[in-house]
């Protein structure tokens, strides 16, 4: 497939002398998941549109170690920091940006107390602090009126007290914001934190993705924003058994925007 | 005063149980820094009860117990002084003040008497689902009415007391309510009025004694531990799990940066047992409600799995008062081949925690039960290696290849294609 996206590896900046604004750290997901790859493009054209200078680490990337430190192994986990802090550090990189709660909450809480310190954004926040500096803007857009619903997810919500920049954004587009029941401090999670992503779930009565789907299906709207790649499959997962006339589509904020903006 | 004397000697001999109890806990803790922030939190969290009010019905009814509580033992000062040196209602000279602190004492009797009322109501009538699950079967239902019935008792005692005091009712000074009880006792003589009165104003005040020291085995040891919990609570995002430092050390010595010392080979990664834990989380067991917001939130408890936050404490503390009874026993813990994991918190519950924090988030009182849950974990993976095999997948694939899944790290650019 062809496409127009501009990017750049931090590398290929730094041979051409120059120290790009930000670092985009693509995440694991991000990378590889079919789904959340067209989350990260989402993010990058919008990147593009603002004409923000940002690298990536391409294969120099690794995973931050969430999923390993939330199953117990902090021996993995700490190799893992150990070695991304030093090609960090080696780039001699100062801000981070990831559309990933994980990888933002483990960057941004968990890398100091190894060397590690950065200015961390998640992409909701990054995108704001571009509107707040005007170097960005949303008006209207095809959303105009519609209801969107938010899930926080629970690492940049709860764990991060973040529960503005993604809803801002959605008021941006000029959507109605329809809140779920649970939402906030409040809000459920989708099944996926503390590596259940990689596992079969334990015995219940129902799984949490189906449970939270539940509410969202009570929930007039048809488009779920979220801002996580592994709520977005957890959600999309959970809401394919609705009936014909009550799906919904689950998408990245990211998402929202470049289609509002028709980038 | 001999009861006074035996009653007191018996709480401290419980705080001191307690505090050793409390140091069996040999897991490291953060520093404690910023203490300002944390008299804060103190005071915001334990004094200004600012969490329990997010739930509206409870929060208001917990509330005016916790006044009237405070309150109350205002009044406690006059009856130890009566007491003690055998005056009667020593302060009354105070006039109009001492009617209006009466006063307000027996408003507040009758308010936190409602309250008691409508919290037994929502446990045994209503049966509100959280006071309900599994791990609240027997003592800690018992232990939950036995609470309730005490309030009423004291509380009533204290009413009744008042109103039986012809010499109090006479001054009419104060006694708002109780003037509307004395009646009821009109066809009384003095004396057995008297009679009544003292054995009321008995009843209460070691009511009072033997209450404080139930406090020790029950879940209303909150109303002190609440306050050195949140102070001691953690301050940095609640996202933020700790680094063992302990794995860093070998971690540094794996990637050469820097040497073996002698005593490296003798740590333990996790938490196996109570003793394994920090005095900190500790802590956190002996001051739980047992309210269950925590477990009314939580992702894996409310689609069945077994796991219950709640539970992860009240086991955590049984477990405790089960070693630190071994010690009283032998002078020091002589292994019964129990552990907290395994014979009180099963595997079956530690893997079905999601790492949410809406238990943590939740506490009133600023306990985190999932920093116990993740302890034992690594207690499963580093010790033990026994995680789901998924799990051991998942690890093998970021320890080869840098990423959850089998792709390979040369590929992380190939999103773009
Ligand atoms: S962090 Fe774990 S125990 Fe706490 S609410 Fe979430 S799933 Fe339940
Ligand atoms: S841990 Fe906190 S929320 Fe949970 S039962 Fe205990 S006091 Fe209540």
């Amino acid at each position: 497939m062809m496409n127009n996206l501009k990017i750049k590896t931090i590398e290929e900046f730094l041979n051409e002398g120059i120290s790009p604004e930000i670092l985009f750290w693509v995440g694991c997901a991000g990378s590889f998941d079919d789904r959340a790859k067209k989350i990260t493009k989402a993010f990058v054209k919008i990147l593009n549109s603002a004409n923000i200078s940002f690298g990536v680490l391409g294969k120099d990337e690794s995973c931050t170690g969430d999923p390993a430190k939330r199953a117990g192994n902090e021996f993995l986990f700490q190799m893992q920091a150990m070695t991304n802090i030093e090609v960090l550090n080696s780039f001699d990189i100062k801000t981070i940006v990831t559309t990933c709660p994980h990888c933002f909450n483990t960057l941004k809480n968990e890398y100091p107390d190894l060397g590690g310190n950065y200015k961390v954004y998640h992409h909701t926040q990054f995108i704001n602090k571009l509107l707040e500096e005007g170097r960005f803007s949303i008006e209207g857009g095809s959303y105009k009126g519609k209801k969107i619903t938010y899930h926080d997810p629970c690492f940049l919500g709860r764990a991060n007290n973040e529960y503005n920049a993604p809803r801002n954004l959605i008021k941006k587009i000029d959507a109605e914001l329809a809140e779920l029941k649970r939402c906030k401090s409040k809000a459920l999670c989708c099944g996926a934190g503390g590596a259940q992503m990689f596992k079969e779930s334990e015995k219940g009565k129902t799984e949490i993705n189906l449970e939270r789907a539940e509410e969202i299906k009570k929930n007039t709207s048809k488009i779920v924003a979220t801002g996580c790649p592994f709520c977005n499959t957890m959600l999309t997962d959970g809401a394919k058994s609705f009936e014909a006339d009550k799906q919904v589509e689950v998408l990245d904020i990211a998402e929202l925007i470049v289609r509002a903006k028709d980038l | 005063m001999l009861i006074l004397i035996t009653s007191l000697g018996f709480f401290i001999r419980n705080i001191n149980r307690l505090r050793r109890n409390i140091n069996i806990g040999n897991g490291q803790t953060e520093p404690i820094t910023n203490k300002p922030e944390r008299w804060r939190n103190m005071l915001r969290i334990a004094l200004g009860q600012s969490k329990m009010v997010t739930r509206p019905i409870a929060g208001t009814l917990h509330l005016i117990v916790y006044l009237g509580f405070i309150i109350i033992n205002i009044e406690l000062i006059e009856i130890l002084i009566d007491g003690i040196f055998g005056t009667h209602r020593i302060f009354s000279s105070a006039g109009v003040l001492y009617g209006f602190l009466i006063g307000s004492f027996e408003v507040f009797a009758v308010l936190v008497l409602i309250s008691v009322i409508i919290f037994w109501i929502r446990r045994n009538i209503i049966r509100i689902k959280r006071f309900r699950e599994v791990e609240m079967k027997g003592w800690p239902k018992l232990d939950a009415d036995l609470i309730l019935y005490f309030e009423i008792l004291l509380m009533s005692l204290f009413l009744l007391m008042n109103a039986t005091d012809v010499e109090f009712q006479n001054m009419n000074n104060g006694n708002i309510i109780s003037s509307f009880i004395y009646p009821f006792f009109s066809d009384y003589s003095i004396d057995t009025l008297h009679v009544l009165e003292r054995s009321f104003w008995w009843t209460h005040i070691v009511g009072i004694l033997i209450f404080l020291n139930y406090l020790y085995y029950s879940k209303h040891l909150h109303i002190i531990l609440a306050f050195p919990n949140t102070f001691y609570g953690s301050i940095s995002k609640i996202g933020r799990l700790n680094n063992m430092k302990s794995v860093t050390n070998e971690v540094n010595i794996m990637m050469g940066k820097a040497v073996e010392s002698e005593n490296s080979n003798d740590v333990k990664f996790g938490a196996s047992d109570v003793t394994d834990l920090s005095w900190l989380q500790l802590l956190n067991a002996y001051s739980c409600t047992e309210c269950g917001r925590c477990t009314s939130v939580c992702p894996a408890n409310i689609t069945g799995k077994k796991l219950s936050p709640r539970k992860i404490m009240m086991d955590t503390r049984d477990r405790i008062e089960e070693v630190g009874k071994n010690i009283d026993k032998h002078g020091e813990f002589i292994s019964d081949d129990k552990k907290l994991l395994g014979d009180y918190i099963s595997r079956e519950e530690l893997w079905a925690c999601t790492s949410c924090n809406a238990c943590v988030e939740e506490c009133p009182i600023s306990i985190d039960p999932l920093s116990i849950i993740m302890d034992m974990r690594r207690n499963l993976v580093m010790e033990e290696s026994s995680a789901p095999n998924e799990l051991n997948n998942m690890m093998n694939n970021i320890e080869n290849n840098g990423a959850p899944w089998p792709y390979n790290q040369q590929d992380r650019l190939n999103w773009n294609e």
